[in-house]
């Protein structure tokens, strides 16, 4: 069982170090939450399938870079440095916390801010933290979310200033270090995207060691009218490498928003990937790939709640699992009593490869509003037979042959990778991962 | 070249090959014809390794070699090539880069380098010129979309990319339209080398027209119950499988005692 006992003292540390006002509620608000709850258990329905508290047991996880100094180098950093970095505003996270020191900013600073959560709570931007932070704890009020909303310290706020379109992308590196003990990291980000402004985020996770390393993760989002957004997260840790990482859109005017999440391997990995389509006309499009394989354990939770009329949202997600892996697709949309003319769509895709992997899918509508287009599906199926037979019969042997299917069958998902230089990385990702050659 | 030898297959426990023998040399063109449902694909399938099939009987070499005990891509690699009656549709996978993999897998497989893309196009430019093939069907998926006569036109580029020993074509002439006819035919005699030889599954006379045959075999409920040269298959358009039928009626006690 999660000592809350562990916690208490932590959490009373941060507060009395860091009571500043807003923040310290929130945070306060959040460990009350926690305590009640502890971590998710399987009879939590949003949990049924994937546990952590097995994360937890007999394991003590030290917290963030405790003395707050950076324990990785530049070179370090160098290693999982997505391609295009030298035109694109980096920014570094270690054990969770925001390190300017080694983040870059090349925006220029009337386009894009990046400030610490702490100093953007005191400045001009005290009325975006104010409104904004937390507000993903209305939906999701399990006590992991509740944990990372109780350690809210060393977060970072990012600011995109009106009718700005960012040339350069916003790359969000996280690394842990797990050389000496267990590590959690609990990063945590509010963005904020004034009107007609323009980013593409892109998040990559990275473990140093060989002890276990947790990620903890919530981004909140906020999307204004005309403002878009392309996300992009990237998930191919050690095995050793847990996480829970929500992100949480909220399209608060006429927006539009994309996100990919490309999940390959790591432990046990749970994505709430939450769209709350707050003004009428929304689009939010949403995709995801998750190839799994060794002991590999993804649950995606997606969220899609429509809360005003004619809102359009398209789910893809498609996965291939492999050996003793797991795979959970839980598609939930829902379409409020005023959110008439909605058009809401979700799919999900499976190739099971072997005896020992499993899947379960599952989609989730609740529909009060009664002028609306929804449609869900989801296959779990085999590799083609008839068209590996074909192959083979030109003579492609029978691993080259399967993996030309597999990747064949990533390829919808990898075309919503939109920036070039990054669908080449991924799709090389794919390949290395399917032992593709070359 | 190709040894067949009493081979009885079945699927699903229901025995489709009832002892098949046919002796395939360098250098000649076979036709086999024979009502639907009679097994002329299953016959094909089994060359090919589709592992669906259990072979209960009989053996198949090929070059010398036991080609039963072959994968099918090594069956490939040996020289087999089966032009499907029903060729796949694969999404997502380019056409150029499948063809280009297997071309280059089998120039692997005898030793030999891979061809670099300057090589590799320049051959392929060759072989569409062949077959008539339109550039823009090669940068599609696999046969994703193709109407019936282009998934077929398809089947004998890829027949003219890899230079097989021995190309088995089942029923590539049908929905063909006059001139994809004559330009499979034409990918076909090309193909015609002392040192080659090829298997033409039909129902109809105009391929076989094009290609002369030196034999002509009829299958009938799994086994081949005539031969002949080209004026077999002469004879059976003009009289259907009817005349056929009855022969073997005559003879159906008999049969039956060897079944
Ligand atoms: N997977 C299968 N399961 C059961 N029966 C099968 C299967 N595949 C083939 N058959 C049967 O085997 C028999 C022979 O089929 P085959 O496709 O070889 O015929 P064919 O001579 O090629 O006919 P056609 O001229 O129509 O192409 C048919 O009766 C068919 O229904
Ligand atoms: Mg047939």
């Amino acid at each position: 069982m999660v000592d809350v006992n562990h916690f208490k003292d932590r959490f009373k540390q941060l507060q009395s170090a860091s009571p500043d006002g807003q923040i310290a509620r929130i945070r306060l608000k959040g460990f009350d939450t926690f305590s009640k709850t502890g971590l998710p258990a399987p009879r939590n329905e949003e949990w049924k399938y994937t546990s952590i508290s097995g994360l937890f047991n007999d394991k003590e996880y030290h917290f963030a870079a405790d003395d707050g100094q950076p324990v990785f180098t530049r070179s370090d950093l160098d290693a999982i440095r997505l391609p295009g970095h030298q035109g694109a505003n980096e920014l570094v996270f270690v054990n969770g916390w925001f390190m300017p020191m080694l983040s870059a900013i090349r925006s220029p600073d009337d386009q894009l801010t990046v400030l610490p959560l702490e100093d953007a709570a005191k400045g001009i931007y005290k009325k975006q933290i104010k409104e904004h932070l937390g507000q993903s704890s209305r939906y999701i009020k399990d006590g992991i979310h509740a944990l990372n909303t109780s350690f809210i310290y060393g977060g970072v706020f990012i600011h995109v200033a009106k009718r700005r379109e960012l040339q350069y992308p916003v790359y969000l590196y996280h690394l842990s270090d797990a050389r000496e003990h267990h590590t959690l990291c609990q990063p945590r980000s509010l963005i904020y995207m004034e009107e007609g402004s323009k980013m593409q985020l892109v998040e990559t996770f990275k473990t140093i060691g060989t002890s276990d390393s947790f990620t903890n993760q919530v981004m909140e989002i906020v999307v204004n009218n005309n403002a878009l957004i392309e996300y992009y997260k990237i998930q191919n840790d050690a095995a050793n490498a847990s996480q829970v990482s929500t992100t949480h859109i909220r399209q608060i005017g006429r927006g539009y928003a994309h996100a990919v999440t490309i999940t390959l391997n790591g432990g046990i990995i749970r994505n709430n990937m939450n769209l709350i389509l707050e003004a009428a006309g929304n689009e939010a499009h949403l995709y995801g790939l998750y190839m799994l394989k060794g002991h590999t354990h993804a649950d995606n939770h997606t969220l899609v709640d429509n809360r005003e009329p004619g809102c359009l949202s398209n789910q893809l997600y498609k996965g291939i699992v492999d050996d003793n892996a797991t795979g959970v697709f839980n598609g939930k949309i829902m379409v409020q009593p005023q959110a008439q003319k909605t058009n809401a769509y979700q799919s999900n895709k499976n190739i099971l490869l072997s005896d020992n992997a499993g899947i379960n899918t599952k989609p989730q509508l609740e529909i009060f509003a009664d002028d609306v287009k929804c449609s869900h599906g989801c296959t779990v199926g085999q590799l083609d037979e008839t068209a590996l037979f074909y192959l083979r019969t030109r003579g492609i042997p029978i691993e080259n042959a399967r993996a030309m299917l597999l990747e064949a069958f990533t390829e919808d998902i990898l075309d919503q990778v939109k920036p070039k230089l990054l669908r080449k990385h991924v799709k090389q990702l794919i390949r290395e991962h399917l032992s593709i050659k070359k | 070249m190709l040894s067949i030898k009493n081979i009885h297959a079945a699927i699903e426990g229901k025995q489709i090959l009832n002892g098949i023998n046919l002796e395939i040399k360098p250098g000649e063109v076979h036709a086999i014809m024979g009502p639907n449902g009679s097994g002329k694909s299953t016959l094909a399938l089994v060359l090919a390794g589709r592992e669906e099939y259990e072979i209960t009987q009989g053996m198949v070499t090929f070059s010398g070699k036991d080609l039963l005990e072959m994968s099918p891509e090594d069956r490939a690699r040996e020289g087999l090539f089966i032009a499907f009656q029903y060729p796949v549709e694969i999404p997502g996978v380019s056409t150029t880069n499948f063809i280009k993999t297997a071309v280059n897998e089998k120039r692997k497989y005898h030793g030999q380098e891979a061809l670099d893309a300057v090589a590799f196009l320049k051959l392929m430019k060759e072989k569409m010129a062949l077959v008539n093939m339109d550039q823009s069907l090669l940068s599609r998926s696999i046969n994703e979309g193709f109407s019936g006569g282009e998934k077929k036109r398809n089947e004998i580029f890829q027949m003219a990319m890899l230079e097989p020993k021995l190309a088995i074509l089942d029923e590539t002439d049908s929905g063909l339209d006059i001139d994809a006819l004559r330009v499979v035919a034409k990918g076909v005699n090309e193909l015609r080398h002392k040192d080659r030889a090829i298997l033409i599954i039909t129902h109809y006379q105009r391929l076989l027209d094009y290609l002369q045959p030196d034999f002509v075999h009829v299958l009938y409920n799994g086994r081949i119950v005539r031969s002949g040269g080209k004026e077999l298959a002469l004879e059976l358009e003009e009289k259907g499988y009817d005349f056929i039928k009855d022969e073997i009626g005559l003879t159906a006690g008999v049969q039956a005692g060897i079944n």
